[in-house]
């Protein structure tokens, strides 16, 4: 019973690492770009949320929708501003860039908030489960994370593959130049595509701040998990993001029961497995170049 | 009155590689035009510089009245521009009725349906699921020329249609031009083969080397004059 509570709880896990990743997934399959502030960028979002909260004198949760809007707002005007000019065939452009603004990033929250550890009070939920069997509960708070995870996938899969703009990403995504002779502006269509990875990881960085506790150096770890969760699930695949989120939660808590403190190693060592026998992932169809 | 497409002193290239050399030409609305000229000329850079797609050094290209140097592209199309590039280009990842609806992204009004195409290009009818990477060469190239008119353009360039394809395919290409001049767009066509490209042009230019060698009329030209202008060497005697 211990395992199956353990394979349960890495499902759940799963939903906030896919969350998370989604933008990541999003930014690599429409433009290619490889975000290295990602995780700084759900810290940001994290404190930002307790500002708001104490500053506003409002609840954990319209916090997040405000800060998950002003996310969205500085992912398009970041695009814009900064990051297309960093794109062409070459991404070392890109990397450099991020990695520099991620540093940016965390020095900035060690001098505003400092070192010490926080954690976004979001109410009763984060302590109240549901009783499966004796052995085996679920909590709520990752149950609505897992839920929310599969929400936000679904609906920008269908964004994707059915609306107009969806299919401009697409088209983007596939060859940007003609997609020009379409009419397409390319330059605003990647401030979309990252105004929403800038707010669904800002929403993973509430859900983050939320489970567990964190400090303005955690961003480059979960950066390191979403980048496995979309390796393992398949670069650029939308629902892969969401598979990948599963495997590397499932493996981290099944390895913690088996040992404690070797989740993280598990992890890794499904990360590279899939990497060697499965480059391109789970649901992966190869990088186009 | 001003001219529907004028083209004055246009030199553009790649990089630091210049392909066009101070080239000139107009064309009138309602008229086909057609651009020959043997590999490496500038044909298709001079439908890229319309385009938007290359970078203009010096010159000028006027679209009924407004100057389009610095446009980019994606506003072309709204202006009324549509290019069908070189190689084809379909959204490999887009079904066929993806690809012409996404020809319509930014359509300006006009008769151009995914239906009016289908009844342009009946081979397409079957096909509107499929992906378009699994069309053959001719396919996407009527996919190609679809997806360009679902904008509706007032000036549709068209580079290099027949690129690799069976001449009976060429032909039938060939044969939807009347279609869409019908519906009143103007065309601007590159072509290698010269007896085609006099047998549909009201107008044909030469290039040689990214200047123009030659313009005028089909029935003006001499079969010596553009084999001169083609090739750059004086007809042997």
């Amino acid at each position: 019973m211990v395992w199956v509570s353990a394979v349960v709880q890495g499902i759940l896990l799963g939903g906030l690492y896919a969350l998370f990743a989604t933008g990541l997934s999003l930014a690599f399959g429409v433009l290619r770009f490889v975000n290295l502030a990602h995780g700084d960028l759900a810290i940001l979002a994290a404190y930002l949320t307790l500002s708001t909260s104490s500053t506003l004198e409002v609840s954990a949760w319209v916090s997040m929708v405000l800060v998950v809007a002003v996310m969205a707002a500085v992912g398009y005007i970041a695009q814009r501003g900064i990051f297309n000019f960093t794109i062409g065939p070459d991404p070392l452009p890109a990397i450099l860039v991020t990695f520099g603004i991620g540093v940016v990033i965390q020095n900035a929250l060690l001098n505003h908030y400092t070192a010490t550890d926080k954690r976004i009070k979001i109410g009763s939920i984060v302590t109240k489960s549901i009783k499966v069997t004796d052995r085996l509960s679920v909590g709520w708070f990752p149950l609505l994370t897992l839920v929310v995870a599969v929400v936000i996938l679904g609906g920008l899969q269908l964004f994707i593959s059915r609306t107009r703009t969806g299919r401009a990403f697409r088209a983007t995504s596939d060859d940007p130049k003609t997609a020009q002779l379409m009419g397409i502006n390319d330059r605003h269509l990647y401030a979309v595509a990252m105004a929403i990875a800038f707010g669904t990881v800002g929403l993973a960085g509430v859900f983050l701040g939320a489970r567990t506790t964190f400090a303005p150096s955690s961003g480059p770890n979960e950066l390191l998990f979403g980048f496995e969760a979309v390796v393992i699930g398949g670069l650029g695949s939308i629902w892969g993001t969401l598979v990948g989120g599963v495997v590397l939660g499932v493996a981290q808590t099944v390895g913690n029961q088996w040992s404690i403190g070797f989740d993280l190693l598990a992890g890794h060592l499904v990360f590279l497995t899939v990497l060697a026998f499965r480059p391109n992932g789970i649901f992966g169809t190869g990088v186009r170049t | 009155m001003s001219d529907f497409l004028s083209v004055d002193g246009l030199e553009a290239g790649y990089g630091d590689f210049q392909a066009l050399f101070g080239v000139s030409l107009t064309v009138t609305e309602g008229e086909t035009e057609a651009i020959i000229g043997a590999n490496g000329a500038g044909k298709s850079t001079l439908l890229r510089a319309i385009a938007g797609q290359v970078t203009v050094t010096g010159g000028s290209i006027r679209f009924d009245g407004d100057d389009l140097v610095g446009v980019p592209p994606h506003i072309r199309v709204v202006k009324g521009i549509a290019l069908v590039p070189e190689g084809r280009r379909v959204f490999p990842s887009l079904t066929v009725e993806e690809n012409l609806l996404i020809g319509a992204y930014r359509s300006r009004p006009g008769a151009w349906t995914v239906s009016k195409v289908v009844e342009l290009f009946p081979l397409l009818g079957r096909l509107l699921r499929r992906s378009a990477a699994k069309l053959s060469g001719g396919e996407q190239q009527a996919l190609a020329i679809g997806r360009a008119l679902m904008a509706n353009p007032r000036l549709l360039l068209l580079d290099e249609v027949s690129l690799g394809l069976a001449p009976v395919i060429v032909k039938q290409l060939y044969e939807a031009l009347p279609g869409i001049l019908a519906t009143g767009i103007t065309l601007l066509l590159v072509e290698q083969d010269i007896t085609r490209a006099l047998s549909v042009a009201d107008r044909v230019t030469c290039l040689l080397e990214g200047r123009v060698s030659l313009c005028g009329r089909p029935d003006e030209l001499a079969q010596d004059d553009i084999t001169v202008a083609y090739f750059g060497l004086p007809v042997s005697e």
